[in-house]
């Protein structure tokens, strides 16, 4: 069959199951564009580049399946990089196709040349640059089998406009791909998971850290009921959320730079830890030097790079986790761990009577309470977006995730502006959920115009913005470390409200705590997208906080909060 | 101290420089890098000299391996290996030191590939001390230019590097990843 290098693009997406495409036209690209109008598949015009790449990122997370974004040469390349950035420090299966010029062109500074493959290099799981029409078929065969195997990441294929247009004869060969370079293992050593049975046997503190792995295999069965057999409680990482039921008995929720107490000190404490897909980031452990100093380690991750890079481990397992658990299940004993569970328990109890939820109402509108009250109303079930900084916090500590593929944040690159793309493009994978993009003042801003693509596309999501006024988690830091010297954080916004009706959409805006639950019922009625400006707490902190670089253990703890004080009861 | 990588890649567009950008990524120092082609077709064959302890090492080979293009990493400093360097240097020679010169050439078994009346190249090759060696030697001569190309290497034995495809897809897998199931 003859086929233009641009028909092939979209033979090998149709095969390869793709139905949503994130995109921006021009000059490079128009041939794919062109040829796009014959093929059964949907393309949502984003209104920046970025946009598009954090849709198809949020899409894959949430589908399980390859995101696409696709862009011209020069800027709008360019602009795909911070999403690019995101999808590959979060282990996001992506394809993202570029056109370039001409081939002929290439290297002589063309317009709107910009060397695509040499700026992603370092951002990419792989990347290809095509300059000929019979390179496309397999090099973009080749992208999605690499964006989704092994350790998943985005992979770019940068097409030249000549190789778009020409033809050639093309046949899709379904058989599975070899690259001489490039072979995940999957299945775990044998004489590694006995030595990882051996270390579960003898530990009396063991502490499971969950991470985005768990998701990634699909492994939460197993991990529950590892978890469950082996009576041992599970911490998570910020994006290993929803792995393991929030409401689980043995889930101590999220560790690291603003877990609770109770999860830092059990890391701290734990003479066992077994990490399981997740990769030891430095938000997760603070200082190494004083990490978990009394816990031999045992690390599963898929990727071997990972084994031993921040944390040297007793035991590192290279395999899919999934497969792993499960090779560890078959041998497995139940144990008891119930003196532990029980020590957890009270540190547990310790920390609560300090929680904002806890306390009687001051008048004050908190975004604790704003995420609290949006987790009740949606019974925990909605798809939750993030942006980056303090909201994203409370969200993590707030929201209650009890399934899996609903938490979708910018973890790695703390990527702001991610929320609302990520929102649409999760609308997408899940057109019957509730979606909700929990956003702060500023990061909305910076992505705010894609309000514009969910109009155009006529979907609905909510967009709930944490509107403090600042850059929030910024000004936090200034407040802690410098001297509250409030530089370039004080944020003004538009009006939200008017902002969402400018779109066509409907805003609201909520200043009172009893003014939460109707707002968000309102937002749920109402047709099409929904911009609800919550003005809350404007100087409020994240706690507890392990500054960076600083011991686990030594964390900001929750004041005896300022709602007490202000109440003139300071004795409490 | 100086480690000597072998590196196996697929030999295409792009290739050297996701392993250069690798190494300034991951704040690794090149000293000597280089590549050519091997018995293998598709295959190019670097030799790639890092300072670094065995720790760094083995992070490093853990980060090439995650590299799509590259098959195979080797470190052979702790195996028995011939290393080799070449050096080509242009060096003042005038008759009253010629003969001086050409005998020190002819200890160090190197040889005179081009002559002029006031000055000579000699080409030598061998392990990087004996060329460094050679160097000293020669510089109260006055050397005008030397170039050298980094070493490359080998193991010693009859055992090939690179083994190609056996049955279950493998074949030299990062230690890390061996599978015995």
């Amino acid at each position: 069959m003859k086929l233009t290098g641009a028909q092939i693009v979209w033979e090998v997406l149709k095969r390869e199951g793709v139905e949503v495409v994130f995109g921006y036209p021009g000059g490079a690209n128009l041939p794919i564009y062109d040829a796009m109008l014959d093929y059964p598949v949907h393309h949502v015009l984003v209104r920046h580049e970025q946009g598009a790449a954090h849709m198809a990122d949020a899409y894959a997370r949430v589908s399980g399946k390859v995101g696409v974004a696709m862009a011209t040469s020069g800027p709008g390349a360019t602009n795909l990089t911070t999403g690019i950035a995101t999808a590959m420090m979060d282990s996001s299966p992506t394809v993202f196709i570029t056109g370039q010029v001409v081939s002929r062109f290439i290297g002589f500074d063309a317009f709107q040349e910009t060397d695509v493959t040499g700026i992603t290099l370092p951002i990419t799981k792989h990347n290809y640059l095509v300059t000929r029409v019979e390179d496309v078929g397999p090099a973009l065969r080749e992208a999605f089998y690499i964006a989704r195997s092994g350790r998943p990441g985005p992979v770019l294929v940068d097409i030249a406009k000549d190789a778009q247009q020409n033809s050639t004869e093309w046949q899709y060969d379904p058989a599975p791909l070899k690259l001489r370079g490039y072979r995940p293992q999957r299945h775990p050593l044998g004489r590694q998971v006995e030595q990882a049975l051996e270390l579960i046997a003898q530990a009396r503190k063991p502490l499971i850290l969950a991470g985005q792995g768990v998701l990634l295999s699909n492994a939460m069965r197993e991990l529950q009921e590892f978890a469950e057999r082996a009576q041992i409680p599970v911490a998570m990482t910020l994006l290993g959320i929803g792995g393991f039921p929030a409401n689980h008995p043995l889930n101590l929720g999220m560790m690291g730079m603003h877990g609770e107490a109770w999860v830092n000190h059990a890391i701290q404490e734990a003479d066992l830890l077994l990490a399981f897909g997740m990769r030891f980031d430095d938000r997760v452990t603070g200082n190494l030097k004083t990490y978990a100093p009394h816990a031999r380690k045992i690390h599963i991750d898929i990727d071997p790079a990972e084994i031993n890079k921040n944390v040297r481990v007793d035991v590192g397992i290279v395999g899919d986790l999934r497969e792993t658990l499960q090779t560890l299940l078959e041998q497995l004993p139940a144990l008891d761990h119930a003196a532990w569970l029980e020590y957890i328990n009270e540190m547990k109890g310790e920390s609560a009577v300090r929680d904002i939820q806890y306390l009687p109402p001051d008048g004050h509108l908190y975004a604790a309470h704003v995420i609290h009250d949006l987790w009740r109303f949606t019974g925990g079930d909605a798809i939750i977006t993030t942006d980056v900084g303090q909201h994203q916090m409370w969200a993590a500590q707030y929201y209650r995730v009890e399934k899996p593929f609903q938490w979708i944040t910018s973890g790695g690159l703390g990527t702001m502006g991610f929320g609302l793309p990520a929102a649409i493009g999760a609308k997408f994978a899940r057109p019957d959920a509730e979606v909700w993009a929990i956003v702060g003042d500023g990061g909305f801003q910076m992505t705010a115009a894609e309000l514009s693509t969910a109009t155009q596309e006529g979907i609905k999501v909510n967009v709930a913005v944490i509107n403090n006024g600042y850059l929030g988690m910024v000004r936090q830091w200034q407040e802690f470390f410098y001297e509250r010297r409030y530089a370039a954080t004080p944020m003004r916004s538009p009006d939200f409200v008017k902002l969402a009706e400018a779109h066509g959409l409907t805003g609201l805006r909520v200043e009172r705590r009893e003014d939460v639950l109707p707002a968000l019922e309102a937002a749920r009625d109402a047709e099409g997208t929904v911009v609800v400006d919550f003005r809350v707490e404007q100087e409020d902190s994240v706690y507890p906080m392990v500054p960076a670089g600083a011991d686990l253990h030594n964390m900001i703890r929750r004041p005896v909060r300022t709602a007490i004080v202000e109440t003139g009861q300071d004795e409490l | 101290m100086a480690h000597t990588l072998v590196v196996l890649v697929e030999d295409k567009p792009g290739v050297l420089n996701r392993v250069a950008s690798l190494f300034r990524r991951r704040a690794f120092n090149i000293e000597s890098l280089t590549v050519g082609h091997t018995e293998q077709p598709g295959l190019s064959r670097m030799t790639i000299v890092v300072e670094g302890d065995d720790f760094a090492i083995e992070r490093l080979t853990a980060y090439l391996y995650k590299l799509v293009n590259v098959v195979q990493v080797e470190d052979l400093t702790h195996t028995q290996s011939v290393v080799r360097d070449l050096a080509l240097i242009k060096v003042q020679a005038p008759p009253e030191s010629r003969t001086q010169i050409m005998q020190v050439v002819d200890v160090f078994r190197g040889r005179v590939v081009d002559v002029t009346n006031q000055s000579l190249i000699v080409e030598l090759t061998g392990d990087v001390e004996k060329i460094d060696g050679f160097v000293d030697v020669l510089r109260p001569f006055g050397i005008i230019e030397m170039v050298r190309t980094g070493v490359v290497a080998m193991e010693r034995g009859s055992t090939p590097l690179y083994l190609p495809l056996n049955g279950n897809g493998q074949t030299h897998p990062h230690p890390e990843t061996i599978s015995e199931n």
